[in-house]
C-alpha cells in the first residue's frame, strides 16, 4: 500500500477516511511485581480506524487493553485520548468518556433477557435519578424509551431480533459474544475495544462477525482496537496492527508491513536460539 | 363492506383499488411491519403516499409503460409499495424468489428485460450487480436497506427514500403524466407477472392481467367473507402468486391489513402477537408445528399430558368439527343484550367445568402418585369433571368441548398463533389426515385448495362445512373444469393467464383456443360430495389390463401416511391385479419393536418379523377399503405385497435424491419378486446388489414372506386368485 499513513488524515483503499488521532498511549510500563507486561511501548489509535493488536500467548495484548480501559494503572507512561493527557481513572469514568469493550471471557448477566443485557450498555447515558425512577413518569419513561430505541437499533444491525426476549443463559457461544457486542454497542462509544472477538467460532459465525464489525465501522463511524488471533481476520479487517512479543512492541504498521516484518515472523514462527 | 361497494369492473387495476381504499377507509391500518421491536403501520392514506412518491420517483428516473421492474427481497410493505408503484408509472411489476442464486436470478432477468430492480437490501442488490457484468439492459437499482451499501457506487443505484423525495419534489411536474398512464391501465392490461418455480425445465414468466388478478381476488373474498377486519401474515416468498394474491389482490379488494414479519427468525413469534384471521401454509409447516407441540407434550407434568389427550381425543372424535369451528363472519355490529347472556353463560359454563376438571383431576392424579409413583403417566388418566353428567346428550358434548376450549384448545391455538383463525389454507401437496385432523379439531377452520400460478391461485377451493382431507373441494367461483379421457384436470376460469412471456409455443401447449387450460394433473370427482380429488401427474396414470384406471401414486401416499411405512412402491400397469412392495421405517417400527420387547439386529430381520408384517397388512387392507370407495380407483387395491429387505436407496439408483422412487430401476432390478407376487408364491429368494456408501458392492440375500391381503369387493382380482 502506497497510502500515507503518517498523514494528518487519509482515505483508505476501500473509501473510508481516517482522522487524527484519538489515544496515543506514550511509553506504557506496567508491571505486577517483578513481572514486566508491558515493556515501554508506544503507538496510537487514528479516528475511524480498526487498529488491531496481535502477539503470540502472554505477550500482554489484553493488558494492554486493560490500560486503555482503565482497569490497569501503568506504573509509567502516558495516555493520552483527544488531546489531553488522561488523569489516573476508575473504569467507569473512562466508559463515560466513550470507551466500550467486550470481553475475552463473556461477562453478561446470565438471568437477565438479552434486550436487559444490552440496556445495561446505557447506563452511562441515564441522568434520572433513583427517586424520578421511582415514580417513573416523566424523565425515567421518556428516557427510557429514547434508550429502548438505541438499543433497538442495535438489536436491528446485529440481527438479533429473534432472541430479544431469551435470557442469555440459554444462549450458544455464537450469539452470547454477538449480544456483548451489541451491549459495548448501545454505549455509543467512540472508540471500542475489543477482546478476541472471534475466539471460539467457527467460520461463518467468523464471517457474520467480521461483517458486524466491518459495518459498524462503516455505519457508526466508531473506531475500533481488537486483539485477535485469527491471522486471516485481522489481515482482512484492520488498517493498522500492533505486534506484541513479551511485553515489547516489535511490529508496527499496516498489515502488509507487518506480514513483511522479520522479528513478527520470528515471533510467530520461532527462531532457533543459539 | 368493502364487497358492497362496487361490481367487478367498475375497478379495472390495483391502482385504482388502492384509490377506493383510501377514499373508503383512509385511516385504516393497510400495512404493519415490525422494525424496532414495535409493529410499525400504515394507514391506507400513508400507504397511497408513500406509494404515490415512489412512483413519481420512478418515473423521474425515466421509466417507460411496459418496463419490467424486478422486485426482490423478504416480504416488506416498502416492496409491495414498489409492485404499486410501478403499475402506477405503467410498469409491470416481476417479483423474483429472494433465496434464487445468482445464476437463475440472471436467467430470469434477462428474460424479462427489467430495467428497474428494487432490492430489499446489500444481498440483493449484490447478486443484481454481479448479474450486471453479464446482462446489461438493467439501468437502475432501488434498495430499501441503506446497510453496508454506503460505499457502493450510487451512478445507478438508489435508495428507496431518495427516490421517493424525487418524487415528492417533482411531484407538480409528473403528476400529469402519471395520470394519463394510470388512466391506461384497463382489464385487460397486464397487472403483475410472475414465474413458475420451473422445476421442471426453465422458469416461465405467466402474464397475469388485471382481470386475472382483480376477479380472483373478489370471486375468492366473497367465498370466504373476507372484510375490512382480517389480518394476514405475509411471510410466503413474493415471487408467489398465493403471496401476490393474499397480500395484494385480496388485501387491496377487501381492504385488509397486511402484516410483515420482523425477520424470517422472528415468525413464529411475529405470527403468535399478530395471530392472523386468514392464514396459508404449506402442510410441512403445520407438520412440524405438530411435531413440535407433541414433542413439548412429553415432556410436560403429568396432569397437562394427561388432560391433553383426553380432549383431544374427544375433540377428534367429530366434536370439533361439530362445535369448534369459528364464525363464517365476523361481524362489527354490536351484539344484542340476549347475545350477550348467552355468551357470557356460554363462557361461564366453560370455565366452571374447566376449574372443576382441573381439580377433580388434581385430586386423582394424587391418589394415583401415591399407588404408582414411578409410572403415574401410564396409570392415570384424565376423567370428565362429576358436574357435566347432569347433562346429557348434545349438551353434554357441548359443554365438555367449551371446558376444553378453556383448559386446551384454546391455550394452545394462542401458543401457535392460531388464536384468532377463521379461515386457514394449506395446498402445494397432500397433507396427512391425522395432522389435517388435529388442526380442525381444535376449531381451526383449515382447509384445502388446488391451484396454480396459470390460474391465479384457484382452481377448487373447499366450501367451509364440506372438508376432507382426501380431496382439493368443489370448482372455485367462476372456474369451469373439465376432465379428459385419462382422467386429466383441464379448466377455464376468469383467472386463467393471459401467455407465457415471450414463449407462444408453450403457450400453445398449455391453453388452447378456447381457454381450456391442462394442469398435468390427473384427478376425478367424487360421486358423493362432487369434490375433486387429484391422484397424480397425468403422465404417471395407466391403465389396468382390464382398462380400469391405475394411479400408484394416489395409493402409496395414502400407504405412506403411515409412520411405520417410508416407502411404497405399486405395480400394476397393465396387469389384472396391484401389488406392492413396502419399506418400512426404521425409526418408527425400531421404536415400536423396543416397547414390545422384539429383538432385532439388522434392518431385514425386522423387516421379516411376522409381527411387523402383520401390522403392515392391517394397514394395507385399511387403505384398501378406503381406496374401494372411490369407484374409479377400486381396481388400485393391493392383492399381494411383501416388505422389502433393504431400504431402497438413492447410492443404489432406486431413488433420485430428492428421495423419489424410480419405478423402472426398481422393476427391473426386483423383477424376481414382481413376478413372485403374480405367480402366487408365498416366498420369494433374492439377491440383490447393494453400493455402500464408500463406493464398495456387495450383496444381500434374502428370503422374503409374501402376503395376501383381503380385498373390498373387487371381483376383477378375485377371479385372478
Amino acid at each position: 500500500m502506497s497510502l500515507d499513513t503518517n498523514a494528518d488524515s487519509y482515505v483508505t483503499a476501500d473509501g473510508r477516511t481516517i482522522g487524527p488521532v484519538v489515544m496515543d498511549l506514550k511509553n506504557i510500563t506496567l508491571r505486577f511485581g517483578g513481572v514486566v507486561a508491558i515493556k515501554d511501548i508506544s503507538f496510537d489509535i487514528r479516528e475511524g480506524e480498526i487498529r488491531a493488536i496481535i502477539g503470540p500467548n502472554g505477550a500482554g495484548k489484553s493488558s494492554m487493553l486493560n490500560v486503555i480501559s482503565g482497569f490497569y494503572k501503568p506504573q509509567e507512561g502516558e495516555v493520552w485520548f483527544r488531546g489531553a493527557k488522561r488523569p489516573p481513572m476508575k473504569p467507569f469514568q473512562v466508559a463515560r468518556q466513550g470507551l466500550a469493550r467486550t470481553f475475552q471471557n463473556i461477562a453478561l448477566f446470565d438471568g437477565m433477557t438479552v434486550l436487559d443485557n444490552i440496556m445495561t450498555g446505557r447506563l452511562n447515558h441515564m441522568t434520572s435519578n433513583m427517586f424520578q425512577q421511582a415514580v417513573w413518569k416523566g424523565k425515567a419513561e421518556r428516557e427510557e424509551l429514547a434508550n429502548r430505541e438505541v438499543c433497538e437499533k442495535v438489536i436491528d444491525f446485529l440481527e438479533i431480533q429473534h432472541i430479544r426476549k431469551t435470557p442469555v443463559g440459554r444462549l450458544p457461544y455464537g450469539l452470547k459474544k454477538r449480544v456483548e457486542l451489541a451491549r459495548a454497542l448501545a454505549a455509543e462509544p467512540s472508540l471500542l475495544l475489543l477482546d478476541e472477538p472471534m475466539a471460539g467460532m467457527n467460520v461463518e459465525e467468523k464471517e457474520d462477525m467480521s461483517r458486524f464489525i466491518l459495518d459498524m465501522n462503516d455505519e457508526f463511524g466508531t473506531t475500533i482496537a481488537l486483539i485477535e488471533h485469527d491471522m486471516g481476520v485481522v489481515m482482512d479487517l484492520s488498517d493498522r496492527v500492533v505486534v506484541m512479543d513479551y511485553g515489547k512492541k516489535i511490529g508496527d504498521g499496516t498489515p502488509e508491513e507487518v506480514r513483511n516484518n522479520q522479528d513478527v515472523i520470528d515471533a510467530y514462527l520461532g527462531v532457533a536460539h543459539d | 363492506m368493502a364487497q358492497e361497494l362496487a361490481a367487478a369492473g367498475a375497478f379495472a387495476s390495483i391502482p385504482e383499488l388502492l384509490a377506493r381504499n383510501v377514499k373508503e377507509f383512509g385511516d385504516r391500518p393497510a400495512y404493519r411491519e415490525k422494525e424496532f421491536g414495535i409493529w410499525q403501520s400504515w394507514t391506507w392514506a400513508q400507504a397511497a403516499e408513500e406509494i404515490q412518491n415512489l412512483a413519481l420517483g420512478m418515473l423521474a428516473l425515466g421509466i417507460e409503460r411496459g418496463d419490467h421492474v424486478a422486485i426482490i427481497g423478504r416480504n416488506r410493505p416498502a416492496l409491495y409499495w414498489g409492485m404499486v408503484a410501478a403499475q402506477r408509472a405503467g410498469a409491470v411489476p416481476v417479483p423474483l424468489y429472494q433465496d434464487a442464486v445468482t445464476e437463475e436470478m440472471e436467467y430470469v432477468l434477462e428474460n424479462c428485460g427489467a430495467r428497474f430492480v428494487i432490492c430489499g437490501d446489500q444481498e440483493q442488490v449484490d447478486k443484481v450487480i454481479e448479474v450486471q457484468e453479464k446482462i446489461h439492459h438493467i439501468e437502475h437499482v432501488i434498495y430499501y436497506d441503506k446497510r453496508g451499501l454506503r460505499k457502493y457506487d450510487h451512478s445507478h443505484l438508489h435508495w428507496y427514500h431518495d427516490i421517493q423525495e424525487e418524487g415528492r419534489v417533482a411531484h407538480a411536474r409528473l403528476e400529469d403524466e402519471m395520470a394519463v398512464r394510470e388512466a391506461e391501465l384497463n382489464y385487460d392490461s397486464t397487472c403483475v407477472m410472475l414465474y413458475t418455480s420451473g422445476t421442471t425445465g426453465r422458469p416461465k414468466g405467466v402474464v397475469l392481467s388485471n382481470r386475472n388478478i382483480i376477479e380472483s381476488a373478489k370471486n375468492s373474498s366473497e367465498f370466504d367473507n373476507l372484510g375490512l377486519n382480517e389480518d394476514v401474515l405475509a411471510y410466503l416468498p413474493m415471487a408467489w402468486v398465493g403471496d401476490f394474491i393474499f397480500s395484494l389482490g385480496q388485501a387491496m379488494w377487501s381492504g385488509f391489513c397486511v402484516n410483515c414479519p420482523e425477520s424470517a427468525d422472528t415468525l413464529m413469534s411475529d405470527l403468535r402477537e399478530i395471530g392472523p384471521t386468514y392464514y396459508f401454509a404449506p402442510p410441512r409447516v403445520f407438520e412440524t408445528q405438530l411435531t413440535n407441540v407433541m414433542i413439548r407434550m412429553e415432556d410436560s407434568g403429568d396432569l397437562k399430558y394427561a388432560l391433553f389427550h383426553h380432549f383431544m381425543d374427544f375433540a377428534k372424535k367429530g366434536a370439533g368439527e361439530k362445535y369448534g369451528m369459528p364464525r363464517r363472519k365476523v361481524t362489527t355490529e354490536k351484539k344484542t343484550l340476549e347475545q350477550k347472556v348467552r355468551h357470557g353463560f356460554r363462557y361461564a359454563m366453560g370455565i366452571g367445568f374447566a376449574v372443576e376438571t382441573l381439580v377433580e383431576n388434581a385430586i386423582r392424579l394424587g391418589f394415583t402418585k401415591l399407588r404408582h409413583p414411578v409410572q403415574t403417566r401410564k396409570y392415570f388418566k384424565a376423567k370428565d369433571p362429576i358436574g357435566l353428567k347432569l347433562y346429557r346428550g348434545k349438551l353434554q358434548e357441548y359443554f365438555k368441548y367449551r371446558c376444553g376450549d378453556v383448559l386446551v384448545y384454546g391455550p394452545l391455538k394462542d401458543t401457535l398463533g392460531f388464536g384468532r383463525i377463521r379461515v386457514g389454507y394449506t395446498a402445494g401437496e397432500a397433507i396427512g389426515p391425522e395432522i389435517f385432523e388435529f388442526y380442525r379439531s381444535m376449531g381451526i377452520n383449515l382447509k384445502q385448495l388446488y391451484g396454480q400460478t396459470e390460474a391465479t391461485v384457484f382452481i377448487t377451493v373447499q366450501p367451509d362445512g364440506e372438508v376432507r382431507n382426501d380431496t382439493v373441494g368443489v370448482p372455485a367461483p367462476g372456474v369451469e373444469i373439465r376432465l379428459a379421457e385419462n382422467g386429466e384436470i383441464f379448466y377455464r376460469s376468469p383467472g386463467t393467464f393471459v401467455e407465457y412471456y415471450n414463449n407462444p409455443e408453450s403457450t400453445a401447449d398449455t391453453k388452447d383456443a378456447e381457454g381450456w387450460v391442462a394442469t398435468g394433473d390427473a384427478g376425478f370427482f367424487d360421486k358423493t360430495n362432487g369434490h375433486l380429488r387429484i391422484i397424480d401427474r397425468a403422465k404417471d396414470v395407466g391403465k389396468m389390463a382390464d382398462g380400469r384406471m391405475f394411479a400408484p401414486k394416489y395409493v402409496e401416499n395414502k400407504l405412506k401416511f403411515y409412520p411405520d411405512i417410508l416407502e411404497a412402491v405399486v405395480f400394476g400397469n397393465d396387469r389384472n391385479m396391484c401389488t406392492a412392495f413396502i419399506n418400512i421405517d426404521l425409526t418408527a417400527v425400531g421404536n415400536w419393536a423396543e416397547r414390545n420387547n422384539v429383538a432385532y439386529a439388522s434392518y431385514q430381520e425386522l423387516a421379516g418379523h411376522p409381527d411387523v408384517l402383520s401390522t403392515i397388512q392391517e394397514h394395507v387392507e385399511t387403505v384398501n377399503k378406503s381406496v374401494a370407495e372411490d369407484e374409479m380407483l377400486s381396481g388400485c387395491q393391493i392383492h399381494r405385497f411383501l416388505i422389502l429387505h433393504k431400504e431402497l436407496d438413492a447410492d443404489d439408483g432406486e431413488m433420485t435424491r430428492t428421495r423419489k422412487v424410480r419405478r423402472k430401476v426398481v422393476e427391473e432390478k426386483y423383477a424376481p419378486l414382481i413376478d413372485a407376487l403374480y405367480s402366487g408364491k408365498s416366498e420369494q429368494f433374492i439377491d440383490t446388489e447393494v453400493t455402500y456408501e464408500d463406493g464398495r458392492k456387495g450383496s444381500i440375500k434374502a428370503t422374503l414372506d409374501i402376503r395376501d391381503a383381503v380385498v373390498v369387493g373387487d371381483k376383477q382380482g378375485m377371479a385372478a386368485e
